[in-house]
Parts: C-alpha cells; sequence; structure tokens
C-alpha cells in the first residue's frame, strides 16, 4: 500500500491572484491548507542599496515604485524623514497638500484593494467599478506632477510645484467621439483642480454605497469572508500587523492620531475598527477608511483654497530657485547647478519617519554619514509583516480562502521585495 | 433505398438543429461578454465587424489555427477524448427537446430519463480531463466537480421527479401541454412548483459550473481548473460544450416551468387571441433568452462559492427541500 502523502501545490508566481510576483508552497491535505510558505524576491530591485549612491533628492522616484499603489504615501515617508535630518519643515500650505494627496492615495490604494480583493472572491463588477473612480484620482496626480502613477511630488522641503488652476481636458483630438460625450467628459474639469476633487469628494459616497450593495450584505460574500484568517488583538500586535490589518483585529491605532505628521492634528476624522479580526471586518474597515479620507480630501479642498502661500522653503541650498532666477541671476545659477549634481549635505546622524500608509505603517530609517548621500537607508514595509502571518493565518482553511487571505493582506511586492 | 432516405432525413433534422444550435452557442458568447460588459460601466468588443458582431467568428478562427499542444505528462488517448465527451451529450440531449408542438427530433416517452442521463454523462468528459491532464490544478478542479455534480444531479433529478409527478409523462411535450390553462402563465408550473423552479435553476447553474458555483473553473483559484492545460480547437470545445450547456438549460427550464411554446396570455379575451396567433418557437425562444440572460446577470453580480459550501448548498438544503416537495406533490396528485 502506497504512503498517504500530503498534496503540494506551488500557486504562483504566475498565478492569476497572487498580486504580482507572490510565491506560495502550499501544502494541502485535499483542499484543507497544512502549512503555507510563502517565496519572496522575485521583484527584489535593491532600493535599499541603490539609494546609497544617489543624492537624497533623487531616491524620491525609487519610493514611488516600492508599494506602487500607494506612491505619494511612500514619497512622504521619505521626504520627512530627509527634512528630519536636515531640521526643516515644510510650509503649512504644503502640508495641507500633503494629506490631501496621501488621502487620495489611500483613496486609490484602497479602491485598487477592494477591486482585487473582490475579482480573488468572484465578483468581478465591483474590480471595474472601482477602476472607473480610480481613473479620476489617476488625474489628479497627473494634474499636479504630470505622472498617473509615480509622481515624485513630494519633495524635501515641500511639494514639487502649487496646484494648478487649470484641470486638464479632453480635447476632441484624443477621442474620436461625439460633442456631447466630450462634454460630458469635461463636465467636472472646467474649473481648477480643487474643483475637480472638490466635485470627486460629492459624488463619491455615492460610488462606495454602490460597492456596498454588490458586497456588504451579500450571502456569499458574507460566507467567503466572515470568520476566515481570524487574527486575535494580541497576535496581530506581536506579528507586527499595522494600518487596516491591526485595526481590524480591534486595536485603536494610526500613526495619523498617534503621532501627527503633515495637517493630521488640524483636520477631523475617525479611525474605525474591527471587532473580530477576519476578512470581513478588515473589509468593513477599509470601506470606512475611504469614507474618512473623503471627508479629510473634503477638509484639506476647503483649507486650501482659503489660504495660499508657498509650498516650497525658500531655502536654495534644499530648494530649486525659481526658473527666471536661474536663467537671469549667478547666484541662481549657482544653487540651480549644486542642487541638481552635488545636493545637499546632512547632518551626520540616525533618523526614522513612519506614515500611515494605506497597507500600516510605512517607515524610513536614514543613517546619515554627513555627505550627500544616505550612509544606509532601510524602509520599513507593512505588507511583509502582514505576508508573514501568512501560514497561520491560512492553517486549516481552504484553498479558496488562501485567495481571500492575500486580498485581505493587501500586499503589493513592490514594498516587501523592495 | 427507403432506409437510406430515413437516415438522410434524419442526418437533415440534426443538422437543421446543431447548426442553428452552435450558431446560437457563438453568439450567447458575444451576448455574455456584451451584456457584463454593460452591466460593469463598459463597451465590450466591437472592433470585429458592426458593434463587434462578427466577434465570435474572429474567436473561432483564432482558436483554429492555434496549436494543440499535448502535454509531455498527459495521458494523450484519454487528453483528446475529453473535450468530445464532453460537447457530445451537449449536443445530442437536443434530439428530445421540443421545438414546438410535435416539432421534434425523436419523440420518446422517456425524454427526461434521457436528459438526465446524457447531462451526467457530460461530467465524464471533465473529469477525464482533470485526470488525463496530469496537472495539479487540473486534477483539483476535476475532485471539485465530481463532488459537485453528483449532489446537484440528485437535486436536479428530484426536481423532475417533482414536474414529472405534476405532469404525469416523462415526454417533454406532454409535459409542456400539461401547464397548458385558461390562466396563461399562472397555469405554469412554476407557480405551483415555485421552490423546485428556483432548485431546478440554482442546480442547473451548478451543473453547467457557471458563476457562483464556478469552482471547477474558478480562475483566481485554480487557474482554469480542467482546461488549463488545453489549447486551441481542444479548449474551444469546452468552451462550446459550457454553453450548449447553458442553452439547454436554459430552454429545459423554459420548458418544465415556465410553459415551453406556450403563449403567456392564452386565456386573456382578447390579448390572448392575438398572442396566440404567435408562432410557439417565437415563446419558446423568448423565454430561453430570458432564462440565459440570468445566467449571464449571475456572473456579473456574485462573488464565487467556495467548494465545501456549495456542497453545504445542495446536500443539506436543496436535496431536502426537494425530497419533501416530492411527497407534498404527491398527495396533491393524490388528492
Amino acid at each position: 500500500m502506497p504512503e498517504i502523502r500530503n498534496y503540494t501545490l506551488n500557486f504562483g508566481p504566475q498565478h492569476p491572484s497572487a498580486h504580482g510576483v507572490l510565491r506560495l508552497v502550499l501544502e494541502m491535505d485535499g483542499e484543507v491548507i497544512e502549512r503555507s510558505d510563502p517565496h519572496i524576491g522575485l521583484l527584489h530591485r535593491g532600493t535599499e542599496k541603490l539609494a546609497e549612491t544617489k543624492p537624497y533628492n533623487q531616491n524620491i522616484p525609487y519610493m514611488d515604485r516600492l508599494d506602487y499603489v500607494s506612491m505619494m504615501q511612500n514619497e512622504h515617508a521619505y521626504v520627512l524623514a530627509v527634512e528630519k535630518l536636515l531640521g526643516i519643515e515644510a510650509p503649512i500650505r504644503a502640508q495641507y497638500i500633503r494629506t490631501m494627496f496621501d488621502e487620495i492615495t489611500r483613496i486609490l490604494n484602497h479602491m485598487m484593494w477592494l477591486g482585487t480583493h473582490a475579482l480573488d472572491i468572484g465578483a468581478m463588477t465591483v474590480f471595474l467599478y472601482c477602476f472607473r473612480e480610480r481613473e479620476d484620482l489617476m488625474d489628479c496626480y497627473e494634474a499636479v506632477s504630470g505622472a498617473r502613477m509615480h509622481a515624485a511630488y513630494y519633495r524635501v522641503g515641500g511639494v514639487y510645484r502649487d496646484l494648478p488652476d487649470e484641470m486638464p481636458r479632453f480635447s476632441a483630438k484624443d477621442l474620436q467621439r461625439d460633442k456631447g460625450e466630450l462634454d460630458r467628459l469635461n463636465k467636472n474639469r472646467l474649473g481648477s483642480l480643487l474643483d475637480f476633487i472638490e466635485d470627486f469628494t460629492d459624488r463619491f459616497p455615492g460610488c462606495v454605497d454602490e460597492y456596498e450593495t454588490l458586497l456588504t450584505e451579500n450571502r456569499i460574500w458574507k460566507q467567503r469572508t466572515v470568520g476566515i484568517g481570524v487574527v486575535t488583538a494580541e497576535r496581530a500586535k506581536a506579528l507586527g500587523f499595522t494600518g487596516p490589518m491591526l485595526r481590524g483585529s480591534g486595536v485603536e491605532w494610526d500613526l495619523r492620531k498617534k503621532q501627527p505628521y503633515a495637517a493630521y492634528d488640524k483636520v477631523d476624522f475617525d479611525i474605525p475598527v474591527g471587532v473580530n479580526g477576519d476578512c470581513y471586518d478588515r473589509y468593513l474597515v477599509r470601506i470606512e477608511e475611504i469614507r474618512q479620507s473623503n471627508r479629510i480630501i473634503k477638509q484639506c479642498v476647503d483649507w486650501l483654497r482659503a489660504n495660499p502661500g508657498p509650498v516650497m522653503v525658500e531655502n536654495h541650498k534644499i530648494a530649486p530657485p525659481k526658473r527666471a532666477a536661474m536663467k537671469s541671476d549667478m547666484e541662481g545659477l549657482i544653487h540651480h547647478f549644486k542642487l541638481f549634481s552635488e545636493g545637499y549635505c546632512t547632518p551626520p546622524g540616525e533618523v526614522y519617519a513612519a506614515v500611515e500608509a494605506s497597507k500600516g505603517e510605512f517607515g524610513v530609517y536614514i543613517i546619515s554619514d554627513g555627505s550627500n548621500k544616505p550612509y544606509r537607508l532601510k524602509l520599513r514595509a507593512p505588507g511583509f509583516a502582514h505576508l508573514m502571518a501568512m501560514d497561520e493565518m491560512a492553517k486549516g482553511h481552504m484553498l479558496a480562502d488562501v485567495v481571500a487571505l492575500i486580498g485581505t493582506m493587501d500586499v503589493v511586492f513592490g514594498e516587501i521585495d523592495r | 433505398m427507403d432506409l437510406f432516405l430515413d437516415i438522410l432525413w434524419i442526418l437533415i433534422k440534426i443538422v437543421a438543429i446543431v447548426l442553428p444550435l452552435m450558431l446560437c452557442v457563438a453568439y450567447y458568447t458575444l451576448a455574455e461578454r456584451k451584456v457584463i460588459s454593460y452591466m460593469q460601466v463598459r463597451i465590450g468588443p466591437n472592433r470585429v465587424g458592426p458593434k463587434g458582431s462578427l466577434q465570435p467568428i474572429a474567436d473561432a478562427v483564432k482558436l483554429m489555427f492555434k496549436e494543440i499542444i499535448l502535454p509531455t505528462s498527459a495521458n494523450k488517448t484519454l487528453f483528446l477524448i475529453a473535450p468530445m465527451l464532453s460537447i457530445g451529450p451537449a449536443l445530442a440531449a437536443w434530439a428530445v427537446f421540443p421545438f414546438d408542438e410535435g416539432v421534434v427530433l425523436a419523440d420518446i416517452n422517456a425524454g427526461l430519463l434521457y436528459l438526465l442521463a446524457l447531462t451526467s454523462i457530460g461530467v465524464y468528459g471533465v473529469i477525464i480531463a482533470g485526470w488525463a491532464s496530469n496537472s495539479k490544478y487540473a486534477f483539483l478542479s476535476a475532485v471539485r466537480l465530481g463532488a459537485q455534480v453528483v449532489a446537484y444531479e440528485i437535486a436536479m433529478g428530484f426536481s423532475l421527479v417533482v414536474v414529472l409527478i405534476a405532469s404525469g409523462s416523462l415526454n417533454l411535450g406532454e409535459i409542456v401541454m400539461a401547464q397548458q390553462g385558461s390562466w396563461g402563465l399562472f397555469n405554469w408550473f412554476w407557480l405551483p412548483l415555485f421552490p423546485i423552479f428556483i432548485i431546478y435553476f440554482v442546480s442547473g447553474v451548478a451543473e453547467t459550473n457557471r458563476a457562483p458555483f464556478d469552482v471547477a473553473e474558478g480562475e483566481s483559484e485554480i487557474v482554469a481548473g480542467f482546461h488549463v492545460e488545453y489549447s486551441g480547437m481542444t479548449f474551444a470545445v469546452f468552451f462550446l460544450a459550457e454553453y450548449a450547456n447553458m442553452i439547454l438549460i436554459s430552454a429545459l427550464t423554459a420548458i418544465m416551468f415556465l410553459g415551453g411554446w406556450l403563449s403567456p396570455f392564452h386565456g386573456i379575451p382578447v390579448l390572448g387571441a392575438i398572442t396566440d396567433l404567435v408562432p410557439g418557437f417565437i415563446w419558446l425562444l423568448l423565454k430561453t433568452l430570458v432564462v440565459a440572460f440570468l445566467f449571464l446577470w449571475f456572473r456579473a453580480t456574485f462573488p464565487r462559492y467556495r467548494y465545501d459550501q456549495i456542497m453545504r448548498l445542495g446536500w443539506k438544503i436543496f436535496i431536502p427541500i426537494t425530497i419533501v416537495w416530492i411527497v407534498v406533490a404527491g398527495f396533491a396528485v393524490v388528492v
């Protein structure tokens, strides 16, 4: 009689719900998972090492590519760390812009998470609804930075430039459709970027209601998520969970409240927490976070309308001079040249700065030896700690639940593999 | 000579059924893509032909010219037999299907049993495909499907028993005629046998592996399941079989619960007289389309069940309800 062995299944990296390049080696007893072993490193690009060879300013675009669905939040952690090292602070308007774009990014990220999580569980339509709204937010990214995703908009000492007065519009050339279609697409783009964002915040709660109609009370959705991947508050803390994964287990911990940065101490919002720590609670927490983000964006829009001002520090050792000054003034030219060739030197020391990114605490730890490049850069990616819990969460569940767990962890390999 | 003519006549009838059927299948795939895309605020295929109307043709041509890959570790014979075993029953089931009063290829009295037998055989194609591919994903799919189909086959069989009790016949034509009455659509079996109607249709969705019961295909779990190793025409045949089965289930739902070719307004003074003039085939087609639309609607709306949840629904909910209804219907007929 042959020996009875467990079934070993190689899940990914070429798998539709591996969310990039996750490779899981699953040991299964029939459909039931006995052990799951995540293999990582397939998207390793050596960001931390690369950063040691670049002046501080030139590392910002690498941050976009870490967690590539919450780009600006990663930039935020990095520029906060460098600002802390230099002992400077961005102007208040820049702080509000950062707050607003952090929350836009949070919505972008949670939309991506909701769409793919639902798609993994089999609800196809939510995915496309989410991407419809993501498109508008991508346009906001594009309006301020010129890039839809990898914006490099936050700079040390502020942001790249102020919000544009005019929202870019569709032109008849871009889409060969009739006039009515064009007018419909441009309807909310006639004013400034802030008008566009305000219009978005007005209609967005209705969109979230739409997603909830399809999922929240759906019996199949509940059967697939309630009681799946339960993590107790103690275990969540022990495993190093942060963000919605921790709050889903009922721990009220949010860096935006506990260690306020940017303008978070000046805006009003709530932190949702779960009760049971299962996939369904984490789903509800994230949905409520989307609504709260929308609330924050609205407050930022109101403040930004009322308070014009500089968005970058005036110190030209750190911030580039105005273009006109660079062209006409020797001082400006020297500053410009020095800044873009050598960069700036920081005082020696160590610094850690963290932001509440959409997935959890995203931290940047810099050791400076006083030169113009970091001596060592260490990134704390929330997804890495979450993925470590895979084995514990998946044990005893079925194959289909593993897919739900990958979804609920919201893993993005850019930040895990770095 | 007479024998030859008889056979020729039968062959002509078979072609007359299968050709439009295949065309329906092809355009059902287009309808699916269009319906789902409009539900998902997108446009769907619109490049091939006017409004994308030639898309299925283009797909077929593409699939025909693709290489058929035989995995080295697969059992070649079984691997190639599986798709045929899958589509054969899906087409053969139409032999007893009445398109209108008396318009049927084989008017046999055990039509219902024949249908049950053929839909069960179709599953072997899929199970063999999963086994012969010698792939872990395909194997898991075959196991899932085997268990799922056994469960829902029973629920489906029992609900057909209720229909059989209510109509007193195994002949599909007579089942339709048993639903005729002066109250039009309120005479059809969907109303008196409402729970059975729901169970039959849901079991049909499960039987054809459609969302939300598509665990055998489950693209986000086991990628494509049993046809993960198939390519080109061998894959296309599975695809055709799946859609042919969906149309079959829709048409059977129309026959058994929605009055087949009968007019829904039969019995209403003026409207009934006018609508009775419409050929029965049109009514049947309309009803089939409505039910077929439901398949697509489900796919766009529901998340996927987990494998064990499907089994629970089948064994613990559907089968007990059908058994109770068999008893209820039995009493109702006797008393």
